[in-house]
């Protein structure tokens, strides 16, 4: 029941931000900085690796829509995010930022992890 | 307690005589004065000249009258020295302080500082992290000596945390109890009623002897107490007067009674069938580990039941139980599928099998299951021995089917021997069939484990799984043991390191008091430093920043000791609560001039580490951003310990 009261508003307001795309540039700089000063990497890392404490987030990050909507409507380890605290251009910002992280190297490329 | 007998001297070769013949204990005869009065000084020469050394002997020595003893008689205290060197205790790890100076004096000179050998601390905290440290890797426990009220309380979140990690530690408290004749000011602030009151929720058992024979007696059961499992700490308070005065001769012949260990309780015979009966005829069993192998024996015998069932193992870390590169070694989500689960000497079963979400309706959170809901549950827990009220380290009520209220390792024998009968013929296929899923499933979490670590592999800040991996790069090929892991790296170590013996691994504090992990490091490593083992710690910023002052105690005691900091620059398990709430309430977190909610941070201005190992006498090396630099900066630091002394390496790491 909760979920699905909360799924409602959050996902009108996922839907506004994607139909408002056009007139909103998501920027990776700017995402890099709301990633920083929203939190995010105390608890997934400053690249989105992920730890115990959250799960990796980058590279090859989650659609936009589904980030969108589990940010907003966590009830998991993570609160969540309303708008109040989290802006809709600052969430495509991170998002955004998340996409432009690069893929690790193998570990069998890595010595140390094949000791 | 009486403060003055000048005449009530006792002979201290009948008083010794009567202690071998009791006890047979190996007393070490007082050591010689360092200097005596001279009888026959010459006149003195004038004050012009310096003094020759016969001279200034005369001057500043003890005065031929006094010069045997001026209390008129043995010590009480060095009797006190002569019950601890019964019981093998090597080191008192301890700050100084006036209510234990009869003590005090009487373990360096009378006792010749050997077993045991006092340490200086400069913190009572870091006497008893010590203690705690030390009893994990050696199997021994050591005493600690703690100043009246406020030493004992700079003691208590120590104390407790050996208590919830079922520790052994003896603290030795210092007390002047005769308000009629103790020092007014400072003692008597100093001074209680009852001190152990302090600490009497999170000990085993304390006491105020208030004659030698009663400290004898209760110094041998306070040991006895301590080591027997349950293991926890003890506290004796030593009243000044007791130390101080001299032995009474009132016609008693004091002795030191025998200490013989008490064997740990094991669970009952009808209960250890039902349990082998339940997990003989399992589908899946899990079998879960805590604090289980206090030796060697302890593992081997947790891989013998797991293998006879073919059973996965979740390893919770409260000891190195079971070795990480053994197929049947799992993740904690293999609870999901088990119909039954052995917990064995868990901390909290109910965390165990459920799970609680730190994000419900109005900030409370959410309890769920982790498990079927006809799962069987086992229970051996020598804990259940142990429940106090007032402090909550029971953890939540978790009902099981079979209760045992036994020590798991010295149970596991029987339980062995009951699975190998009650395993049905026909099930023996089945259980092998198990065997090969898990050597399957064991060979995809390595692969997915590896990937996970070299995730931002070349990061700056490093990142954790690159701070342990280098770290291991250096000391594989020697003896090593992890002595502690103070703040959170993702439990990399324990995911990646090859763990197989009991000391790899020493576990966490217990009761999660910070503070635990520089303290015990260097207690632990003075254990393995006897024993031949090299010691290195992860070193958290924000538990190092407690009682730094440890660090001086190992370089001042040549405690050799790799530690590795994962400098994080901040408390960020309360960066994380201080965010919830922010969200929760609609506000923005506020960030200061940090990067990091208001009060959570370490930054601004950074400290030094290095800086302050260095003054302290370690050999160190920081601040390390750049990853590449890591391994060598390793590499020159294990040197340095594997030449007897400590070493520090500051890396600025990822948060987790």
């Amino acid at each position: 029941m909760r979920l699905v009261r909360r799924f409602g508003p959050v996902a009108l307001a996922a839907g506004l931000l994607f139909t408002c795309s056009d007139s909103f540039a998501a920027s990776a700089e700017k995402g890099k900085v709301a990633y920083t000063q929203h939190g995010c990497w105390q608890c997934h890392g400053t690249e989105g690796q992920g730890a115990v404490s959250g799960p990796k987030l980058a590279p090859d990050p989650m659609p936009i829509e589904t980030f969108t909507t589990f940010v907003r409507t966590s009830n998991r380890a993570m609160p969540p995010y309303p708008e109040a605290v989290l802006s809709n251009d600052e969430l495509a910002d991170i998002h955004a930022y998340l996409q432009t992280i690069r893929k690790p190297a193998d570990y069998k490329s890595i010595p140390l992890l094949n000791q | 307690m009486r403060r003055k007998h000048p005449h009530l001297a006792v002979s201290r070769r009948k008083f010794l005589a009567g202690v071998a013949v009791a006890s047979g204990a190996t007393a070490v005869p007082p050591a010689k004065a360092a200097t005596s009065a001279s009888t026959n000084a010459p006149a003195r020469m004038p004050s012009a000249l310096p003094p020759t050394a016969h001279v200034a002997a005369a001057e500043t020595g003890t005065p031929s009258e006094l010069s045997t003893s001026r209390i008129g008689g043995t010590p009480g205290s060095d009797f006190m020295v002569d019950v601890i060197k019964t019981l093998d205790i090597k080191y008192v790890p301890s700050n100084c302080a006036s209510s234990y100076r009869g003590i005090h004096e009487s373990v360096i000179n009378y006792g010749r500082n050997q077993m045991p050998e006092f340490l200086t601390c400069t913190h009572e905290e870091s006497g008893v992290g010590m203690a705690h440290g030390y009893f994990k890797a050696a199997g021994k426990p050591l005493m600690t000596l703690c100043h009246g009220t406020v030493g004992l309380q700079h003691a208590s979140m120590a104390v407790y945390n050996a208590w919830c990690d079922r520790v052994p530690v003896v603290i030795v408290g210092g007390n002047d109890l005769d308000a009629a004749h103790r020092p007014p000011g400072v003692p008597t602030f100093h001074s209680a009623q009852d001190i152990n009151a302090l600490v009497r929720d999170f000990t085993k058992w304390d006491d105020t002897p208030v004659s030698l024979q009663h400290f004898a007696q209760s110094f041998v059961r306070a040991f006895k107490i301590a080591m027997t499992p349950p293991c926890g700490p003890v506290a004796i308070s030593l009243d000044a007067g007791l130390q101080q005065e001299p032995i009474r001769n009132n016609g008693e012949r004091l002795s030191i009674p025998r200490y013989v260990p008490t064997s740990p309780p094991q669970g009952d015979s009808g209960a250890v069938k039902e349990a082998a009966q339940l997990l003989a005829n399992a589908q899946n069993p899990v079998i879960v580990a805590d604090r289980v192998a206090r030796s060697e024996n302890g593992v081997r015998l947790l891989v013998q039941l797991a293998e006879l069932l073919q059973a996965q193992v979740i390893d919770q870390g409260g000891r190195m139980n079971f070795p990480k590169t053994h197929y049947l070694s799992r993740p904690p989500t293999v609870v999901s599928n088990a119909d039954v689960i052995l917990g064995l000497e868990l901390a909290d079963f109910w965390a165990t099998v459920n799970a609680w979400t730190d994000n419900g309706e109005h900030g409370i959170g959410v309890n769920s299951t982790r498990i079927k809901p006809d799962t069987k549950l086992i229970s051996i827990n020598s804990s259940e021995l142990l429940t106090k009220a007032n402090y909550q380290d029971f953890q939540r009520f978790q009902p099981v089917d079979v209760a045992m209220a036994a020590d798991a390792e010295a149970t596991l024998p029987a339980l062995i021997e009951a699975v190998k009968t009650a395993i049905p013929a026909d099930r023996k296929s089945a259980i092998d069939k198990r065997g090969e899923a898990a050597r399957k499933a064991y060979a995809e979490q390595r692969e997915r484990t590896k990937q996970a670590a070299a995730l931002a592999w070349d990061a700056s800040p490093v990142s954790t799984a690159r701070l342990v991996m280098e770290t291991w790069a250096q000391i594989k090929d020697l003896d090593w043991s992890l002595v502690a892991s103070s703040g959170n790296v993702s439990n990399w170590p324990n995911r990646l390191w090859p763990m197989e013996k009991h000391y790899h691994w020493l576990g966490p504090s217990g009761g999660y008091g910070v503070c635990y992990g520089a303290p015990a490091s260097v207690g632990a490593a003075l254990a393995n430093r006897d024993l031949g083992r090299f010691s290195v710690s992860i070193q958290s910023d924000g538990d190092l920043m407690y009682a730094p002052g440890v660090l001086w105690t190992a370089a001042r005691h040549k405690i050799p000791l790799l530690a590795v900091m994962h400098n994080n620059r901040g408390y960020h398990q309360e960066v994380m609560h201080v965010q919830r709430m922010s969200n929760f309430r609609n506000r923005v977190a506020s960030l200061g001039n940090d990067i990091g909610p208001i009060g959570t941070r370490i930054e601004n201005p950074d400290i030094e580490y290095h800086k302050l190992a260095e003054s302290m006498g370690w050999w160190a090396k920081g601040p390390i951003k750049d990853p590449a630099q890591l391994g060598p900066a390793i590499k020159e630091a294990v040197a340095v310990v594997k030449s007897g002394q400590p070493a520090l390496i500051n890396v600025w790491t990822q948060p987790r």
